[in-house]
């Protein structure tokens, strides 16, 4: 079926003759398909067009080797969706245009609606409140298996606990480090040059005990965390939805509520305290040793004053900052994992989203315990 | 339609994942025109063997040359002509869930930046056709597909370019009796208006029956029988056996009318 001298890579020719009875005839022979006429596609269809524009022409087809789909609609397009009146085809080559014949017109696509910023605004604000609704009833859904599991100890997943307070707190020690370690180094830095010249150079205690303890540390390790574990919480459980696995666990009579998310809740309440304790220390120690460099206030001096300046209160409430977000964080991060569509672009988006939440939900938080405690703690 | 030239040849391919051993030492070439299948029980390295001749793996030790180029360490212009060349099925579709299925056929033809937009409407649709998609459904995302759908799909995906060379990764695995028929018979129509090489793995003896012109049998880490399905069922091995002499096996080679060499019964 096949002519014997076919060669992969040689292109189709055009070749117009006169036929026996004064008719012109236009042969084609040579590879028609993709990969044969590569480049030349444009032009070869110029070049069949002018030629289609010719009633009388008669079209030879049998010489063409090998002629595949992307070859078949060149020539059908060519001769304006249907077939010339003069046409010479193989048997398979018939076969090859029937179908073209048969081939659907793809769907119009629907005209935009005049109305469509109303709509767009309209469905953040029914976003925003599927997702503050969402929220509550996953608050509400945790309260619940609390209350089962204070019944119920058996059932009260320890090993999930332990496994998630390693991941999202000491796998986040030496991170949490760095970052603080170097923000106490620039902060002492830059305020010892400006205490300096005001010849207050003790203060420098005040500033890096009241800023670290109360607010650097925590914002530090909360907005870390929520970037660290949060976007690996939401993943997880994006990915478990695209694999089918949370449907799993359901039909197996596992909510996924008590098994993988009030761990998760549980273990960052546990975790991001000491994380924020972690991270305050290694941040005050930078601080203490660019104190020392810039202003030569001795370690025991430092640390004998600490206590002095700084009221026990703000450490109480930088540890409760830190719990509060730990348990949001997680919330948050869960909330969007589950919502999370069998879809690679969901999962990427979910993730994102979760992320950004997560961390203007910190730092919403930071304003209000400011707020809220703002006569506590300062003198 | 088949003649001595190679289009995949693997030389002494080794497979080793860590220190355990999946292939040793195979040999193998798939003629151009041929419809290949790899059969062996599960673990046996049939996906394994067939990632390696798209490249996605690379062998422990050994070569595999496609279109009669090394298939690693060759420029990109050629590897790039080359993958043009393929088309891949695999087992569950893989087709793109971020974009609908319009847009995940059509992906191939504007990746190769010659054809203008209307030509892969009409390439599209017609490929649409070809596996029996109506064309409501091109707007639809692969999430809102069904098994069987999406396998069709992904087959006109596969063979967007009408590629020289497909892979079929268990052409059949999830879908109907029916449904596989259909898919077997289109297979079939394709190989007769193109010259279509195909590789495929499958489990499946009605598909193997009806479509395959030689069978390599996988097991012990390598090639234990290649040829015909006749010769390969006369071949006196313990999974050859099982395999294809099971009640299961007599049953889909009865239909073709296979006489069994060393058949008792």
């Amino acid at each position: 079926m096949i002519p014997e001298n076919q060669n992969n890579n040689s292109s189709m020719v055009l070749r117009r003759v006169t036929g026996d009875s004064g008719t012109p005839r236009l042969m084609l022979s040579g590879n028609c398909t993709m990969t044969a006429l590569g480049r030349r596609l444009h032009a070869l269809s110029a070049e069949l067009v002018a030629y289609a524009a010719d009633p009388e022409l008669q079209w030879d087809l049998t010489g063409i080797a090998q002629m595949d789909d992307a070859g078949a609609v060149l020539l059908w397009r060519a001769w304006g969706s249907r077939r010339p009146p003069n046409l010479l085809l193989r048997p398979e080559q018939e076969r090859l245009f029937d179908r073209m014949k048969e081939a659907p017109v793809p769907p119009a696509p629907i005209p935009r609606d005049m109305l469509w910023p109303v709509a767009v605004l309209g469905k953040a604000v029914f976003l925003l409140w599927e997702h503050l609704t969402g929220l509550v009833i996953l608050i509400g859904q945790m309260l619940l298996d609390v209350k089962y599991l204070v019944g119920h100890p058996a059932y009260i997943p320890w090993r999930e606990i332990s496994a998630n307070l390693y991941r999202t707190g000491a796998q986040a020690l030496g991170i949490t480090a760095l970052v603080g370690f170097l923000i106490g180094v620039v902060l002492s830095f830059l305020s010892s040059r400006q205490l300096q010249m005001f010849g207050a150079d003790i203060f420098i205690i005040n500033i890096l005990g009241v800023s670290i303890i109360r607010e650097l540390g925590p914002m530090l390790a909360a907005i870390l965390v929520a970037g660290r574990s949060g976007s690996s919480m939401t993943a997880q459980l994006g990915v478990m939805r695209v694999t089918e696995e949370l449907d799993a666990l359901t039909v197996m009579g596992i909510p996924h509520s008590q098994r993988l998310i009030l761990p998760k809740v549980i273990a960052l309440g546990i975790a991001m305290p000491l994380v924020v304790l972690w991270t305050s220390a290694v941040a005050l120690l930078g601080g203490m040793v660019v104190a020392e460099i810039q202003l030569g206030l001795s370690y025991q001096f430092f640390l004998n004053k600490l206590p002095d300046v700084v009221p026990v209160a703000n450490l109480w409430l930088g540890l409760g900052k830190g719990a509060v977000c730990g348990m949001v964080i997680a919330l948050i991060s869960c909330h969007f994992g589950l919502r999370i569509k069998s879809n690679t672009e969901s999962l990427g988006e979910g993730t994102t989203n979760s992320v950004v939440t997560a961390i203007t939900v910190v730092i919403i938080i930071d304003a209000i315990f400011a707020i809220v405690f703002s006569n506590v703690g300062l003198r | 339609m088949t003649n001595g030239e190679c289009v995949i040849r693997l030389e002494g391919l080794h497979t080793r994942f860590g220190r355990h051993v999946v292939h040793e030492d195979i040999n193998l070439c798939v003629r151009r025109g041929e419809v290949i299948a790899l059969v062996g029980g599960s673990g046996s390295g049939k996906t394994a063997l067939m990632r390696q001749m798209l490249g996605l793996e690379v062998p422990a030790q050994g070569t595999v040359r496609v279109f009669g180029e090394p298939l690693h360490g060759h420029d990109r212009k050629k590897l790039q002509s080359m993958r043009n060349r393929c088309g891949v099925l695999f087992q569950k579709g893989a087709l793109f869930s971020a974009l609908s299925v319009y847009d995940n056929i059509a992906l191939p033809m504007r990746e190769l930046r010659t054809l203008d937009e209307g030509m892969i409407r009409d390439l599209v649709m017609l490929k649409l056709k070809m596996v029996d998609i109506e064309a409501r459904h091109a707007s639809k995302m692969p999430a809102e597909l069904s098994g069987g759908m999406i396998k069709r799909i992904a087959l006109a995906r596969a063979m967007a370019l009408d590629p020289e060379l497909l892979f079929l990764d268990e052409p059949t695995a999830g879908l109907d009796p029916e449904l596989s028929e259909g898919f077997v018979e289109l297979i079939q129509t394709m190989r007769t208006e193109l010259t279509l090489t195909i590789v495929m793995a499958t489990h499946d003896l009605d598909t193997l029956v009806a479509l395959s012109d030689r069978v390599a049998v996988l097991a012990d880490q390598r090639i234990v029988a290649l040829g015909s399905l006749r010769e390969v069922v006369g071949v006196d091995h313990p999974f050859i056996t099982k395999f294809f002499r099971g009640e299961r096996g007599q049953k889909a080679l009865g239909q073709t009318g296979y006489v069994m060499a060393g058949d008792v019964l």
